[in-house]
């Protein structure tokens, strides 16, 4: 049923590219076989048995049935279990502030850190950046972010700590970063220990032992975004023959 | 739109970089970043790309009455324009701070320093003088706009040429650019500004900060000199004070860099010069990195040849007798109207039977081989099967004409 799309892997489609489904027939008896629907990610859109590219970019898929465009933007978009860095921007009342970068400013309640109660208010200036995902994130209401997960735990979330340099990336970028097996993590760990937090907002905080380090974090982050994969690699072999 | 908020540990950290003298591209303290200018294709259209900051300088003139209290001299203008396009804080019309502040700046280091002979503008005394407008915009802002500003306000004046003008008694006769070259400002000398970024109360400074580094610092020293070291403005903002021997040093710093972008200035427009002189692609297209992930270039693609022949032999088949190879002489069928090639009555089709008509009323002889070849191939379009429309440069000519 696939084999339309399957056929497009890897293609750079555009948006206004549509792929028909024959749906099936016949009505099973039996209530176990359920009709295969694919799975639409980002930049695919699904109106019945319709499937409409939305975002020009790479097809790509993971099997068995998650089909998504692989596009390339910088501005973000919030979208809901979806972790980011924010920049806490005013208090007031009971809820924080938080610039993360789209076109309205989140709201993050003084209640959504572990171990928060109405007595015990988190440490959080206005100015310093959080590590929280989104709860309710659609274009018809103000997104909210929270840094508990379900169970209450912080899960690596929460306010940052000091130190460090916050970049502006891609998220395109990003996405490769975060991905299971990232090239470009890989060769970073080779290069010397630092502390990276991602953000799919497009923002990346660095923190090295030295400043010079993290610096040198910083640009070759910034510069990966350009560069292909051989050339990356002849970046990070000269960085590390070079010394620092 | 608000500008993104400064974090605290980014303001920290840039801080105590600036303290061990690391900045956040690799610069040294009084480096500053790569410049670049272009011109376009008119007189006095020019862009400066300092880093990733850019913009860019129109020079335009019209004759004007010249002010009151002074008959005998022209008028110069000075604007820049903040663009939405150079940050998200810039608003479209608004007059903000900082735009005042630029204006300002700019028009003292260019009009006070009297770099342009204005005297040499007057046509009539009293009456018609050159009123010269310098439109400087703002393309993108990563700091230091002013620097970019002046070197782009400078080299347009230098660029540009104003119609020439001939005063017989009374007549007063402006050539347009056809009939009699027009001629150049005469520039005195070339005023350049150089900003310089105080932090920690003035014990650190920085030259040429860029868009971080702008936010972070306390105070901001401008001094617009030329490259005979001479100063023709000097502005403190931010409130710094600042002592004596720190503003002697920044004058001699200033003077060295200033000489340095003179002198990439004038190479320039010596360039452009010649580039133009040999009748050389002169403008921005010309000017544009090819090689960068944005530009509009793409890998070749695979294409279908499998039946191209199959298809092409049976296009060539299906379609009627060809265009001739060579032009026939123009016949003269009625006096006023001339033909060349019978036009489209050779091929007898329905559907053409309006264009035919059409195009035996037209008259030039030039256009219409052209349009029988442009039809000839879009009616075999029609008769093709499939057209597979790709990417592929062996297949761009074709495309073309299919258009």
């Amino acid at each position: 049923m696939f084999s339309s799309l399957k056929e497009k892997i890897g293609e750079v489609l555009l948006p206004g590219d549509e792929f028909v489904f024959e749906s099936e027939d016949t009505i099973f008896l039996t209530d176990n076989v359920k009709p295969e629907r694919p799975v639409c990610g980002p930049g695919l859109r699904q109106s019945g048995n319709r499937l409409v590219v939305s975002k020009s970019g790479v097809l790509r898929h993971k099997p068995p049935h998650t089909f998504w465009m692989d596009s390339q933007q910088w501005r973000y978009v919030p979208a809901k279990a979806e972790t980011v860095i924010g920049i806490v921007t005013s208090k007031s009342g009971d809820i924080f502030k938080v610039d993360v970068g789209g076109s309205e400013q989140a709201s993050l309640s003084y209640l959504a850190f572990e171990g928060a109660t109405k007595r015990n208010r988190p440490n959080v200036q206005v100015g310093d950046l959080v590590f929280a995902q989104f709860t309710v994130a659609n274009k018809d209401m103000e997104p909210e972010l929270v840094c508990i997960d379900g169970s209450g735990r912080a899960n690596g979330m929460g306010v940052f700590g000091g130190g460090g340099l916050l970049l502006k990336v891609s998220l395109g970028l990003v996405r490769r970063l975060l991905a299971p097996q990232s090239d470009i993590r890989s060769d970073l760990e080779q290069l010397f220990p630092c502390e990276l937090v991602v953000g799919m907002n497009g923002r990346i905080w660095v923190r090295a032992s030295t400043i010079q380090q993290t610096l040198i974090i910083s640009n070759l982050l910034q510069s990966c975004d350009t560069l292909t994969a051989p050339q990356r690699r002849e970046q990070f072999r000269k960085l590390q023959k070079g010394g620092l | 739109m608000k500008e993104t908020p400064l974090s605290n540990c980014e303001r920290d950290f840039l801080l105590r970089a600036i303290e061990e003298k690391k900045r956040l591209d690799g610069r040294q303290t009084y480096d500053y970043r790569k410049l670049k200018i272009t011109f376009g294709t008119d007189y006095g259209c020019c862009f400066v790309d300092l880093g990733q900051t850019r913009v860019m300088a129109q020079v335009s003139c019209e004759l004007v009455a010249p002010k009151e209290n002074r008959p005998t001299e022209g008028i110069l203008f000075f604007n820049i324009e903040l663009s939405p396009m150079a940050s998200p804080s810039f608003e479209q019309g608004r007059q903000s701070e900082l735009s005042v502040k630029l204006n300002r700046q700019l028009e003292r280091c260019l009009r006070n320093s009297k770099c342009i002979d204005t005297e040499s503008l007057c046509v009539v005394s009293g009456e018609k003088v050159w009123q010269v407008r310098v439109d400087v915009h703002t393309l993108n802002n990563d700091g230091n706009l002013m620097d970019a500003a002046s070197v782009a306000a400078i080299t347009a004046l230098c660029h540009f040429r104003r119609p020439d003008v001939a005063i017989q008694g009374e007549e007063v006769t402006v050539f347009s650019p056809e009939e009699r070259d027009p001629i150049p400002l005469s520039v005195y000398h070339m005023p350049i500004s150089v900003s310089f970024a105080f932090f920690q109360q003035g014990t650190f400074l920085l030259v040429d900060p860029c868009e971080r580094e702008e936010r972070v610092m306390d105070g901001l020293l401008m001094i617009a000199m030329n490259k005979h070291r001479e100063i023709c403005s000097i502005q403190s903002s931010g409130g710094i004070m600042l002592l004596k021997d720190q503003v002697m040093r920044c004058s001699k710093i200033a003077s060295v860099k200033v000489s340095e972008i003179t002198e990439l200035i004038s190479q320039a427009l010596l360039n452009d010069k010649a580039a133009r002189k040999a009748g050389g692609k002169c403008g921005f297209a010309e000017s544009m990195p090819q090689d960068r992930i944005t530009a509009l270039k793409m890998d070749q693609t695979d294409v279908e040849m499998t039946n191209v022949s199959q298809t092409g032999s049976g296009v060539i088949l299906q379609g009627d007798e060809a265009p001739p190879p060579t032009v026939p002489s123009p016949v003269v069928p009625v006096p006023g109207v001339g033909q060349v090639g019978q036009g489209l009555q050779s091929w007898g089709l329905e559907e053409e039977e309006e264009d035919d008509d059409d195009e035996e009323e037209e008259s030039s002889g030039d256009d219409q081989v052209e349009e029988v070849t442009q039809i000839k191939l879009s009616e075999k379009d029609k008769k093709e099967a499939v057209v597979e429309i790709s990417d592929s440069e062996e297949e761009e000519v074709e495309v073309d004409k299919l258009n």
